[in-house]
Protein backbone atom coordinates (compact mmCIF):
# COMPACT_ATOMS: atom_id res chain seq x y z
CA UNK A 1 0.00 0.00 0.00
CA UNK A 2 1.36 3.76 -0.70
CA UNK A 3 2.97 5.05 2.20
CA UNK A 4 0.68 8.00 2.64
CA UNK A 5 -2.28 5.58 3.06
CA UNK A 6 -0.82 3.31 5.36
CA UNK A 7 0.66 6.40 7.83
CA UNK A 8 -3.44 7.83 7.39
CA UNK A 9 -4.52 3.94 8.45
CA UNK A 10 -2.10 4.12 11.62
CA UNK A 11 -3.02 7.41 12.44
CA UNK A 12 -6.85 6.98 12.54
CA UNK A 13 -8.79 3.90 14.29
CA UNK A 14 -11.86 4.93 13.16
CA UNK A 15 -13.31 6.64 10.35
CA UNK A 16 -11.52 6.24 7.49
CA UNK A 17 -14.26 4.28 5.51
CA UNK A 18 -11.73 3.84 2.49
CA UNK A 19 -8.59 3.42 0.72
CA UNK A 20 -7.85 3.43 -3.08
CA UNK A 21 -4.95 3.91 -5.53
CA UNK A 22 -5.73 4.26 -8.95
CA UNK A 23 -3.47 5.29 -11.91
CA UNK A 24 -0.98 6.80 -9.27
CA UNK A 25 -3.67 9.20 -7.52
CA UNK A 26 -4.39 8.46 -3.88
CA UNK A 27 -7.53 8.65 -2.19
CA UNK A 28 -8.90 8.30 1.53
CA UNK A 29 -12.52 8.52 2.40
CA UNK A 30 -13.65 9.63 5.67
CA UNK A 31 -17.03 9.99 7.16
CA UNK A 32 -18.54 13.12 7.76
CA UNK A 33 -18.01 13.78 11.49
CA UNK A 34 -14.15 12.62 11.29
CA UNK A 35 -13.94 15.24 7.86
CA UNK A 36 -12.05 17.98 9.82
CA UNK A 37 -9.94 16.34 11.99
CA UNK A 38 -8.35 13.96 9.44
CA UNK A 39 -8.10 17.11 6.88
CA UNK A 40 -6.24 18.86 9.89
CA UNK A 41 -4.08 15.61 10.14
CA UNK A 42 -3.13 16.11 6.24
CA UNK A 43 -2.03 19.59 6.99
CA UNK A 44 -0.35 19.60 10.06
CA UNK A 45 1.41 16.02 9.87
CA UNK A 46 5.36 16.66 9.45
CA UNK A 47 4.59 13.29 7.11
CA UNK A 48 1.65 14.94 5.31
CA UNK A 49 2.49 18.61 5.00
CA UNK A 50 -0.47 18.89 2.67
CA UNK A 51 -0.26 22.70 2.45
CA UNK A 52 -1.65 23.67 -0.47
CA UNK A 53 -5.53 23.09 -2.00
CA UNK A 54 -6.51 21.86 -5.52
CA UNK A 55 -9.59 21.76 -5.93
CA UNK A 56 -12.99 21.35 -4.32
CA UNK A 57 -15.61 19.19 -6.11
CA UNK A 58 -18.59 17.04 -5.79
CA UNK A 59 -20.33 14.15 -7.23
CA UNK A 60 -23.80 13.00 -7.18
CA UNK A 61 -25.02 9.09 -6.98
CA UNK A 62 -28.44 9.66 -6.59
CA UNK A 63 -29.46 5.51 -6.45
CA UNK A 64 -26.95 5.75 -3.61
CA UNK A 65 -28.49 6.13 0.54
CA UNK A 66 -25.74 8.77 1.27
CA UNK A 67 -25.77 10.67 -2.28
CA UNK A 68 -23.41 13.13 -2.59
CA UNK A 69 -19.93 12.92 -2.61
CA UNK A 70 -17.63 15.84 -1.80
CA UNK A 71 -13.86 15.82 -2.89
CA UNK A 72 -10.94 17.52 -1.56
CA UNK A 73 -7.59 17.46 -3.65
CA UNK A 74 -4.49 18.64 -1.40
CA UNK A 75 -0.58 18.41 -2.96
CA UNK A 76 2.51 19.19 -0.79
CA UNK A 77 4.66 22.12 -1.83
CA UNK A 78 8.05 20.78 0.20
CA UNK A 79 7.24 16.71 -0.01
CA UNK A 80 5.66 16.92 -3.53
CA UNK A 81 3.33 14.45 -3.58
CA UNK A 82 -1.26 14.19 -3.71
CA UNK A 83 -3.89 13.17 -2.15
CA UNK A 84 -7.81 13.11 -2.65
CA UNK A 85 -10.15 13.42 0.05
CA UNK A 86 -13.70 12.36 0.36
CA UNK A 87 -16.70 12.30 2.21
CA UNK A 88 -20.46 11.45 1.48
CA UNK A 89 -23.34 13.56 2.49
CA UNK A 90 -26.89 12.29 2.48
CA UNK A 91 -29.37 14.33 0.50
CA UNK A 92 -31.77 15.16 3.37
CA UNK A 93 -28.75 16.45 5.33
CA UNK A 94 -26.49 17.88 3.07
CA UNK A 95 -23.70 19.60 5.48
CA UNK A 96 -19.96 18.95 5.80
CA UNK A 97 -17.51 21.01 7.78
CA UNK A 98 -15.97 23.84 5.92
CA UNK A 99 -11.87 23.61 5.62
CA UNK A 100 -11.70 27.03 5.11
CA UNK A 101 -10.00 27.72 8.49
CA UNK A 102 -7.40 25.32 7.10
CA UNK A 103 -6.62 26.30 3.44
CA UNK A 104 -7.95 29.89 2.61
CA UNK A 105 -7.76 29.48 -1.16
CA UNK A 106 -11.08 26.82 -0.22
CA UNK A 107 -13.85 29.72 0.20
CA UNK A 108 -14.13 30.12 -2.99
CA UNK A 109 -14.18 27.03 -4.10
CA UNK A 110 -16.92 25.21 -1.17
CA UNK A 111 -19.06 28.50 -2.83
CA UNK A 112 -18.46 26.76 -6.05
CA UNK A 113 -20.00 23.63 -4.43
CA UNK A 114 -22.62 24.82 -2.67
CA UNK A 115 -23.81 26.76 -6.15
CA UNK A 116 -23.79 24.18 -8.13
CA UNK A 117 -24.57 21.15 -5.88
CA UNK A 118 -26.17 22.53 -3.20
CA UNK A 119 -24.07 21.08 -0.64
CA UNK A 120 -23.83 23.19 2.66
CA UNK A 121 -20.29 23.82 4.53
CA UNK A 122 -20.22 24.51 8.26
CA UNK A 123 -18.47 27.55 9.63
CA UNK A 124 -18.10 28.94 6.02
CA UNK A 125 -17.60 32.46 6.14
CA UNK A 126 -19.42 33.51 3.45
CA UNK A 127 -21.75 30.73 1.66
CA UNK A 128 -23.25 32.39 -1.09
CA UNK A 129 -24.19 31.48 -4.76
CA UNK A 130 -20.83 32.59 -6.99
CA UNK A 131 -21.64 31.33 -10.64
CA UNK A 132 -25.30 31.70 -10.78
CA UNK A 133 -27.04 35.06 -9.92
CA UNK A 134 -28.01 35.35 -6.23
CA UNK A 135 -31.81 34.99 -6.71
CA UNK A 136 -31.43 32.02 -8.70
CA UNK A 137 -34.05 29.61 -7.39
CA UNK A 138 -34.45 26.86 -9.96
CA UNK A 139 -32.02 24.38 -8.20
CA UNK A 140 -28.90 23.48 -8.08
CA UNK A 141 -27.24 22.57 -12.03
CA UNK A 142 -25.02 20.15 -11.71
CA UNK A 143 -27.21 17.52 -9.45
CA UNK A 144 -27.79 14.83 -12.13
CA UNK A 145 -31.95 15.60 -11.95
CA UNK A 146 -31.46 18.65 -13.32
CA UNK A 147 -31.69 18.98 -16.92
CA UNK A 148 -29.40 19.37 -19.54
CA UNK A 149 -31.67 22.11 -21.01
CA UNK A 150 -32.30 24.44 -17.64
CA UNK A 151 -35.45 24.42 -15.66
CA UNK A 152 -38.47 27.36 -15.15
CA UNK A 153 -38.82 30.17 -17.58
CA UNK A 154 -36.51 28.56 -20.46
CA UNK A 155 -38.96 25.47 -19.90
CA UNK A 156 -41.46 27.98 -22.09
CA UNK A 157 -39.34 28.30 -25.38
CA UNK A 158 -40.32 26.61 -28.36
CA UNK A 159 -37.16 24.20 -29.69
CA UNK A 160 -37.16 22.62 -32.52
CA UNK A 161 -36.90 18.73 -32.63
CA UNK A 162 -34.49 16.81 -34.40
CA UNK A 163 -36.68 16.45 -37.45
CA UNK A 164 -37.91 19.41 -38.29
CA UNK A 165 -34.66 21.22 -38.08
CA UNK B 1 -32.56 65.13 5.10
CA UNK B 2 -28.71 64.27 5.75
CA UNK B 3 -28.25 60.02 4.41
CA UNK B 4 -27.60 58.53 7.66
CA UNK B 5 -25.84 55.54 8.71
CA UNK B 6 -23.36 53.55 11.00
CA UNK B 7 -20.55 54.05 9.10
CA UNK B 8 -20.90 57.72 8.69
CA UNK B 9 -18.74 59.87 10.94
CA UNK B 10 -19.37 63.57 11.21
CA UNK B 11 -15.55 65.55 11.99
CA UNK B 12 -15.13 69.32 12.79
CA UNK B 13 -12.87 70.74 10.74
CA UNK B 14 -11.16 72.11 13.94
CA UNK B 15 -12.72 71.72 17.42
CA UNK B 16 -10.10 73.73 18.88
CA UNK B 17 -11.08 77.11 16.99
CA UNK B 18 -12.93 78.98 19.31
CA UNK B 19 -16.06 79.42 16.99
CA UNK B 20 -16.26 75.55 16.06
CA UNK B 21 -19.55 75.30 16.19
CA UNK B 22 -20.31 77.99 13.80
CA UNK B 23 -18.01 76.20 11.25
CA UNK B 24 -19.03 73.93 8.70
CA UNK B 25 -18.55 70.06 9.31
CA UNK B 26 -17.51 67.16 7.52
CA UNK B 27 -18.90 64.23 6.74
CA UNK B 28 -17.26 60.99 5.68
CA UNK B 29 -18.50 57.72 5.01
CA UNK B 30 -17.28 54.47 3.19
CA UNK B 31 -18.13 54.01 0.08
CA UNK B 32 -19.71 51.32 -2.16
CA UNK B 33 -18.16 51.73 -6.09
CA UNK B 34 -19.01 48.91 -8.68
CA UNK B 35 -16.07 48.11 -10.74
CA UNK B 36 -17.41 46.10 -14.09
CA UNK B 37 -19.27 44.75 -15.07
CA UNK B 38 -18.15 46.15 -18.24
CA UNK B 39 -15.01 47.37 -17.82
CA UNK B 40 -12.12 47.33 -19.89
CA UNK B 41 -9.45 45.68 -17.81
CA UNK B 42 -11.19 42.93 -16.52
CA UNK B 43 -10.76 41.21 -19.33
CA UNK B 44 -14.37 40.02 -20.04
CA UNK B 45 -17.10 40.33 -17.80
CA UNK B 46 -17.04 40.58 -14.21
CA UNK B 47 -17.58 42.75 -11.15
CA UNK B 48 -16.60 44.00 -8.25
CA UNK B 49 -17.93 45.23 -5.56
CA UNK B 50 -14.92 47.57 -3.62
CA UNK B 51 -15.79 49.46 -0.40
CA UNK B 52 -13.72 52.61 -0.36
CA UNK B 53 -12.53 54.77 2.47
CA UNK B 54 -11.10 57.88 0.13
CA UNK B 55 -9.44 55.90 -2.34
CA UNK B 56 -8.05 53.34 -0.45
CA UNK B 57 -9.71 49.46 -0.84
CA UNK B 58 -10.90 48.39 2.50
CA UNK B 59 -13.08 44.99 1.06
CA UNK B 60 -13.54 44.14 -2.62
CA UNK B 61 -16.06 41.01 -3.61
CA UNK B 62 -15.68 39.82 -6.62
CA UNK B 63 -19.10 38.97 -8.45
CA UNK B 64 -18.68 36.26 -11.03
CA UNK B 65 -20.51 34.09 -13.10
CA UNK B 66 -21.71 36.59 -15.94
CA UNK B 67 -19.91 34.06 -18.29
CA UNK B 68 -21.15 30.98 -17.44
CA UNK B 69 -21.34 28.71 -19.24
CA UNK B 70 -22.22 25.43 -17.00
CA UNK B 71 -19.31 23.48 -19.41
CA UNK B 72 -19.19 20.83 -16.57
CA UNK B 73 -22.92 19.72 -17.25
CA UNK B 74 -22.16 19.96 -21.01
CA UNK B 75 -19.34 17.73 -20.61
CA UNK B 76 -21.46 15.19 -18.96
CA UNK B 77 -23.81 14.94 -21.98
CA UNK B 78 -20.97 14.66 -24.55
CA UNK B 79 -18.38 12.06 -25.60
CA UNK B 80 -14.87 12.42 -24.56
CA UNK B 81 -13.92 13.29 -28.08
CA UNK B 82 -16.62 15.94 -27.94
CA UNK B 83 -15.74 17.57 -25.59
CA UNK B 84 -12.25 18.86 -26.99
CA UNK B 85 -13.40 21.73 -28.66
CA UNK B 86 -15.26 23.27 -25.37
CA UNK B 87 -12.09 23.10 -23.92
CA UNK B 88 -11.02 25.60 -26.25
CA UNK B 89 -13.68 28.15 -25.35
CA UNK B 90 -12.50 28.04 -21.25
CA UNK B 91 -9.42 30.07 -22.14
CA UNK B 92 -9.62 31.48 -24.92
CA UNK B 93 -6.28 33.33 -24.93
CA UNK B 94 -4.78 30.06 -24.41
CA UNK B 95 -7.00 27.05 -26.04
CA UNK B 96 -4.40 25.30 -27.34
CA UNK B 97 -2.87 24.48 -23.68
CA UNK B 98 -6.50 23.67 -22.57
CA UNK B 99 -6.65 20.94 -25.37
CA UNK B 100 -3.73 19.87 -23.68
CA UNK B 101 -4.69 19.87 -20.53
CA UNK B 102 -8.00 17.24 -21.33
CA UNK B 103 -6.33 15.07 -23.51
CA UNK B 104 -3.34 14.00 -20.67
CA UNK B 105 -5.95 14.06 -18.09
CA UNK B 106 -7.80 11.22 -20.80
CA UNK B 107 -5.08 9.63 -21.34
CA UNK B 108 -4.28 9.20 -17.58
CA UNK B 109 -7.91 7.83 -17.28
CA UNK B 110 -7.35 5.34 -20.08
CA UNK B 111 -3.64 4.66 -19.26
CA UNK B 112 -2.71 5.78 -22.76
CA UNK B 113 0.65 6.02 -24.04
CA UNK B 114 1.76 9.28 -26.48
CA UNK B 115 4.15 8.17 -28.93
CA UNK B 116 7.50 10.20 -28.94
CA UNK B 117 7.16 12.39 -31.91
CA UNK B 118 3.41 13.67 -30.84
CA UNK B 119 5.18 14.46 -27.58
CA UNK B 120 7.32 17.03 -28.92
CA UNK B 121 5.10 18.00 -30.97
CA UNK B 122 3.09 18.66 -28.18
CA UNK B 123 5.37 20.57 -26.20
CA UNK B 124 6.58 22.59 -29.09
CA UNK B 125 2.88 24.32 -29.81
CA UNK B 126 2.71 24.22 -25.87
CA UNK B 127 4.99 26.24 -25.72
CA UNK B 128 4.00 28.45 -28.73
CA UNK B 129 1.24 28.80 -26.83
CA UNK B 130 2.78 29.81 -23.81
CA UNK B 131 4.54 32.70 -25.29
CA UNK B 132 1.12 33.92 -27.13
CA UNK B 133 -0.53 33.52 -23.78
CA UNK B 134 2.49 35.91 -22.07
CA UNK B 135 2.49 38.09 -24.65
CA UNK B 136 -1.05 38.77 -24.63
CA UNK B 137 -0.52 39.24 -20.75
CA UNK B 138 2.32 41.66 -21.35
CA UNK B 139 0.43 43.91 -23.86
CA UNK B 140 -2.97 43.99 -21.97
CA UNK B 141 -1.34 44.64 -18.18
CA UNK B 142 0.60 47.44 -19.40
CA UNK B 143 -2.32 48.99 -21.63
CA UNK B 144 -4.53 48.36 -17.86
CA UNK B 145 -1.82 50.65 -16.33
CA UNK B 146 -1.68 53.19 -18.74
CA UNK B 147 1.93 52.02 -21.07
CA UNK B 148 -0.22 51.65 -23.96
CA UNK B 149 2.94 51.50 -26.36
CA UNK B 150 4.40 47.90 -25.38
CA UNK B 151 0.85 46.42 -26.52
CA UNK B 152 1.19 47.21 -30.36
CA UNK B 153 5.01 45.77 -30.06
CA UNK B 154 3.62 42.20 -28.43
CA UNK B 155 0.69 41.88 -30.65
CA UNK B 156 2.78 42.47 -33.55
CA UNK B 157 5.01 39.63 -32.83
CA UNK B 158 1.64 37.28 -31.40
CA UNK B 159 0.43 37.78 -34.98
CA UNK B 160 2.92 35.84 -36.51
CA UNK B 161 2.11 32.88 -34.14
CA UNK B 162 -1.14 33.06 -34.67
CA UNK B 163 -0.97 32.91 -38.31
CA UNK B 164 0.85 30.23 -37.40
CA UNK B 165 -1.52 28.19 -35.92
CA UNK B 166 -3.66 29.32 -38.56
CA UNK B 167 -1.39 27.52 -41.21
CA UNK B 168 -0.86 24.38 -38.32
CA UNK B 169 -4.68 23.47 -38.14
CA UNK B 170 -6.86 26.09 -39.55
CA UNK B 171 -8.03 28.30 -36.73
CA UNK B 172 -6.21 30.93 -34.86
CA UNK B 173 -7.57 31.14 -31.50
CA UNK B 174 -10.17 28.36 -31.01
CA UNK B 175 -7.91 25.62 -32.33
CA UNK B 176 -8.76 21.86 -31.03
CA UNK B 177 -5.35 20.68 -32.59
CA UNK B 178 -4.74 17.79 -29.93
CA UNK B 179 -6.19 14.50 -29.95
CA UNK B 180 -6.71 12.24 -27.50
CA UNK B 181 -3.43 9.62 -27.90
CA UNK B 182 -1.79 12.36 -30.18
CA UNK B 183 -2.08 15.59 -32.47
CA UNK B 184 -4.53 16.05 -35.26
CA UNK B 185 -1.76 16.42 -37.81
CA UNK B 186 2.57 16.83 -38.26
CA UNK B 187 4.15 19.67 -38.80
CA UNK B 188 5.45 20.37 -42.17
CA UNK B 189 8.79 21.23 -43.60
CA UNK B 190 7.07 24.70 -44.18
CA UNK B 191 5.93 25.47 -40.52
CA UNK B 192 9.01 24.17 -38.71
CA UNK B 193 11.28 26.88 -40.78
CA UNK B 194 8.72 29.33 -40.25
CA UNK B 195 9.45 28.13 -36.35
CA UNK B 196 12.81 28.53 -36.33
CA UNK B 197 12.95 31.95 -37.85
CA UNK B 198 10.65 33.25 -35.76
CA UNK B 199 13.10 31.88 -32.97
CA UNK B 200 15.42 33.51 -34.27
CA UNK B 201 13.80 36.40 -34.42
CA UNK B 202 12.02 36.66 -31.07
CA UNK B 203 15.09 36.80 -28.19
CA UNK B 204 15.87 40.52 -29.60
CA UNK B 205 11.96 41.57 -29.56
CA UNK B 206 11.44 40.16 -25.86
CA UNK B 207 14.57 42.78 -24.73
CA UNK B 208 12.42 44.97 -26.30
CA UNK B 209 9.73 44.40 -24.66
CA UNK B 210 11.43 44.92 -21.48
CA UNK B 211 13.13 48.28 -22.35
CA UNK B 212 9.35 49.99 -22.94
CA UNK B 213 8.28 48.94 -19.72
CA UNK B 214 11.67 48.80 -17.65
CA UNK B 215 12.47 52.36 -18.41
CA UNK B 216 8.93 53.42 -18.11
CA UNK B 217 9.14 55.16 -14.34
CA UNK B 218 5.32 55.34 -14.39
CA UNK B 219 4.35 51.86 -15.15
CA UNK B 220 7.50 50.76 -12.62
CA UNK B 221 5.33 52.61 -9.56
CA UNK B 222 2.63 51.08 -10.30
CA UNK B 223 4.15 47.66 -10.29
CA UNK B 224 7.01 47.62 -7.94
CA UNK B 225 5.26 46.75 -4.38
CA UNK B 226 2.22 46.64 -5.94
CA UNK B 227 -0.69 43.49 -5.01
CA UNK B 228 1.90 42.31 -2.51
CA UNK B 229 1.23 38.19 -1.83
CA UNK B 230 3.34 36.25 0.77
CA UNK B 231 4.67 32.91 -0.04
CA UNK B 232 2.72 31.40 2.62
CA UNK B 233 -0.51 33.14 1.84
CA UNK B 234 -0.30 32.60 -2.04
CA UNK B 235 -0.29 28.53 -1.29
CA UNK B 236 -2.73 28.91 1.52
CA UNK B 237 -4.76 30.15 -1.75
CA UNK B 238 -3.77 27.49 -3.80
CA UNK B 239 -2.34 30.33 -6.75
CA UNK B 240 -0.47 28.78 -8.89
CA UNK B 241 1.67 29.64 -12.17
CA UNK B 242 3.70 32.55 -12.26
CA UNK B 243 1.58 34.22 -9.60
CA UNK B 244 2.17 31.91 -7.00
CA UNK B 245 6.36 31.69 -8.26
CA UNK B 246 6.32 35.39 -7.61
CA UNK B 247 6.14 34.84 -4.36
CA UNK B 248 9.43 32.88 -4.16
CA UNK B 249 7.78 29.45 -4.42
CA UNK B 250 8.99 26.96 -6.70
CA UNK B 251 5.98 24.99 -7.83
CA UNK B 252 6.08 24.27 -11.55
CA UNK B 253 4.41 21.08 -12.66
CA UNK B 254 6.36 20.82 -15.95
CA UNK B 255 9.79 20.44 -13.93
CA UNK B 256 8.24 18.42 -10.80
CA UNK B 257 5.50 16.38 -12.15
CA UNK B 258 7.13 16.24 -15.52
CA UNK B 259 5.08 15.51 -18.82
CA UNK B 260 5.16 15.15 -22.70
CA UNK B 261 8.85 16.12 -23.25
CA UNK B 262 9.59 18.63 -20.30
CA UNK B 263 12.09 15.94 -19.25
CA UNK B 264 14.15 15.62 -22.13
CA UNK B 265 14.66 19.42 -22.00
CA UNK B 266 16.77 21.60 -19.84
CA UNK B 267 15.04 24.25 -19.05
CA UNK B 268 14.85 26.85 -15.72
CA UNK B 269 11.67 28.08 -13.91
CA UNK B 270 12.21 31.56 -12.96
CA UNK B 271 10.62 32.22 -9.28
CA UNK B 272 10.85 35.65 -7.88
CA UNK B 273 11.44 36.97 -4.47
CA UNK B 274 8.89 40.02 -3.31
CA UNK B 275 5.17 38.51 -4.62
CA UNK B 276 4.41 42.04 -6.18
CA UNK B 277 3.35 42.20 -9.86
CA UNK B 278 7.14 43.39 -11.55
CA UNK B 279 8.22 40.02 -9.60
CA UNK B 280 5.28 38.21 -11.68
CA UNK B 281 6.31 40.51 -14.85
CA UNK B 282 9.76 39.14 -14.30
CA UNK B 283 8.96 36.01 -14.00
CA UNK B 284 6.84 36.04 -17.38
CA UNK B 285 9.59 37.76 -19.53
CA UNK B 286 11.96 35.14 -18.07
CA UNK B 287 9.59 31.89 -19.05
CA UNK B 288 9.48 33.96 -22.69
CA UNK B 289 13.24 33.00 -22.55
CA UNK B 290 12.49 29.35 -21.49
CA UNK B 291 10.04 28.79 -23.86
CA UNK B 292 12.02 29.58 -26.91
CA UNK B 293 14.65 27.53 -25.77
CA UNK B 294 12.28 24.33 -25.15
CA UNK B 295 11.39 24.85 -28.55
CA UNK B 296 14.36 25.41 -29.99
CA UNK B 297 15.46 21.63 -27.99
CA UNK B 298 12.34 20.09 -29.54
CA UNK B 299 13.22 21.11 -32.95
CA UNK B 300 16.56 19.00 -32.39
CA UNK B 301 15.73 16.38 -30.36
CA UNK B 302 12.62 15.31 -32.57
CA UNK B 303 12.61 12.14 -34.10
CA UNK B 304 10.76 10.98 -37.00
CA UNK B 305 7.63 8.77 -35.78
CA UNK B 306 3.50 8.39 -35.66
CA UNK B 307 2.24 11.17 -34.31
CA UNK B 308 -0.79 9.09 -33.08
CA UNK B 309 -1.29 6.11 -30.73
CA UNK B 310 -1.38 2.66 -31.66
CA UNK B 311 -4.68 1.88 -30.24
CA UNK B 312 -7.98 1.84 -32.87
CA UNK B 313 -10.53 1.10 -30.14
CA UNK B 314 -9.39 4.76 -28.76
CA UNK B 315 -8.05 7.29 -31.45
CA UNK B 316 -9.62 9.03 -33.99
CA UNK B 317 -8.45 7.55 -37.67
CA UNK B 318 -6.23 9.76 -39.52
CA UNK B 319 -8.26 12.49 -41.77
CA UNK B 320 -6.87 10.74 -45.15
CA UNK B 321 -8.47 7.45 -44.97
CA UNK B 322 -11.92 8.81 -42.45
CA UNK B 323 -12.00 10.30 -46.21
CA UNK B 324 -11.30 7.05 -48.45
CA UNK B 325 -12.09 3.96 -46.59
CA UNK B 326 -15.32 2.75 -45.29
CA UNK B 327 -14.59 1.45 -42.05
CA UNK B 328 -12.30 4.60 -41.29
CA UNK B 329 -15.23 6.62 -41.86
CA UNK B 330 -17.89 4.11 -39.34
CA UNK B 331 -14.66 4.07 -36.87
CA UNK B 332 -14.61 8.32 -37.00
CA UNK B 333 -18.33 8.10 -36.96
CA UNK B 334 -18.67 5.70 -33.64
CA UNK B 335 -16.28 7.60 -31.31
CA UNK B 336 -18.10 10.58 -32.07
CA UNK B 337 -21.41 9.69 -31.51
CA UNK B 338 -20.60 7.02 -28.93
CA UNK B 339 -17.80 7.36 -27.70
CA UNK B 340 -15.17 4.71 -26.34
CA UNK B 341 -15.42 2.70 -23.07
CA UNK B 342 -13.36 4.19 -20.65
CA UNK B 343 -12.71 1.93 -17.44
CA UNK B 344 -14.40 2.76 -14.08
CA UNK B 345 -12.66 5.15 -12.00
CA UNK B 346 -11.43 8.75 -10.97
CA UNK B 347 -8.21 10.64 -11.89
CA UNK B 348 -7.03 14.23 -11.39
CA UNK B 349 -4.52 15.39 -13.70
CA UNK B 350 -2.84 19.03 -13.58
CA UNK B 351 -0.90 20.75 -16.49
CA UNK B 352 1.11 23.99 -16.14
CA UNK B 353 -0.57 26.28 -18.36
CA UNK B 354 0.53 29.46 -18.56
CA UNK B 355 -1.88 31.07 -16.05
CA UNK B 356 -1.00 27.99 -13.61
CA UNK B 357 -1.99 24.68 -12.67
CA UNK B 358 -4.60 23.82 -15.07
CA UNK B 359 -6.35 20.61 -13.57
CA UNK B 360 -8.77 18.15 -14.73
CA UNK B 361 -10.38 16.00 -12.18
CA UNK B 362 -12.62 12.74 -14.48
CA UNK B 363 -15.36 10.84 -12.78
CA UNK B 364 -16.03 7.65 -15.30
CA UNK B 365 -17.98 5.13 -14.43
CA UNK B 366 -17.42 3.56 -17.57
CA UNK B 367 -18.96 4.15 -21.12
CA UNK B 368 -18.65 6.68 -23.65
CA UNK B 369 -19.45 9.76 -21.41
CA UNK B 370 -17.26 11.40 -18.54
CA UNK B 371 -19.92 11.14 -15.56
CA UNK B 372 -18.63 13.79 -13.62
CA UNK B 373 -16.09 16.46 -15.16
CA UNK B 374 -14.71 19.14 -13.16
CA UNK B 375 -12.18 21.58 -14.37
CA UNK B 376 -9.89 23.42 -11.65
CA UNK B 377 -9.54 26.89 -13.34
CA UNK B 378 -6.66 29.00 -12.21
CA UNK B 379 -8.38 32.37 -12.63
CA UNK B 380 -11.16 31.20 -10.56
CA UNK B 381 -8.61 30.46 -7.87
CA UNK B 382 -6.98 33.40 -8.43
CA UNK B 383 -10.28 35.23 -7.77
CA UNK B 384 -10.42 33.81 -4.75
CA UNK B 385 -7.11 35.89 -3.33
CA UNK B 386 -8.46 39.26 -5.19
CA UNK B 387 -9.66 40.69 -1.85
CA UNK B 388 -6.60 39.69 0.59
CA UNK B 389 -4.55 40.97 -1.93
CA UNK B 390 -6.09 44.09 -2.95
CA UNK B 391 -6.86 45.40 0.74
CA UNK B 392 -5.34 48.70 1.03
CA UNK B 393 -4.31 49.79 -2.58
CA UNK B 394 -6.16 52.45 -4.70
CA UNK B 395 -8.93 52.35 -6.52
CA UNK B 396 -6.89 52.26 -9.24
CA UNK B 397 -4.55 49.19 -8.03
CA UNK B 398 -7.49 47.23 -8.57
CA UNK B 399 -6.78 47.17 -12.49
CA UNK B 400 -3.39 45.98 -11.60
CA UNK B 401 -4.61 42.92 -9.50
CA UNK B 402 -6.70 41.86 -12.32
CA UNK B 403 -3.91 41.99 -15.03
CA UNK B 404 -1.87 40.56 -12.50
CA UNK B 405 -3.47 37.16 -12.75
CA UNK B 406 -3.99 37.39 -16.24
CA UNK B 407 -7.58 36.65 -15.54
CA UNK B 408 -9.85 34.94 -18.61
CA UNK B 409 -13.13 35.33 -17.37
CA UNK B 410 -14.18 32.58 -19.11
CA UNK B 411 -12.20 30.03 -17.86
CA UNK B 412 -13.27 31.64 -14.43
CA UNK B 413 -16.58 31.27 -14.90
CA UNK B 414 -16.78 28.12 -17.06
Amino acid sequence: MHPLLDRIQQAFSSGITGLAEWRGDVAVTVSRDKLHEVAQFLRDDPWMDFDYIVHVSSVDWPDDEERFEVVWEFYSIRKRHRIRLKARVPESDCVVDSLTDLWKGADFMEREVYDMMGIRFRNHPDLRRILMPDDYTEGYPLRKDFPLRGKGWRDTFEFLDEISR
Amino acid sequence: MAFEDQRTTVYKIDPEHPESESLPTLRTEELLLNMGPQHPSTHGVLKVILELEGERLVKSTPVMGYLHRGVEKLAEDGTYHQFIPHTDRLDYVCAMYNNFAYCRAVEKLLNLQVPERAEYLRTIVAEVQRIIGHQFWLGAQALDIGAMTVFFYTFRDREILLDWFNELCGARLTTSWYRIGGVERDLTPALIDKLKQFLEYFPAKIDEYQVFLEKNRIWIGRTKGVAVISAEDAVSFGLSGPVLRGSGVDYDLRKYEPYSAYPKCEFSVPVGKNGDTYDRYWIRVMELYESVKIIRQCLEQMQEGPIMADAPSVTLPPKERVFTNLEAMIQQFKLFSQGFDAPPGEIYCGTEAHKGELGFYIVSTGGGKPYRLKIRAPSFVHMGAFDHMARGYMISDACTIFGTYDIVMGECDR
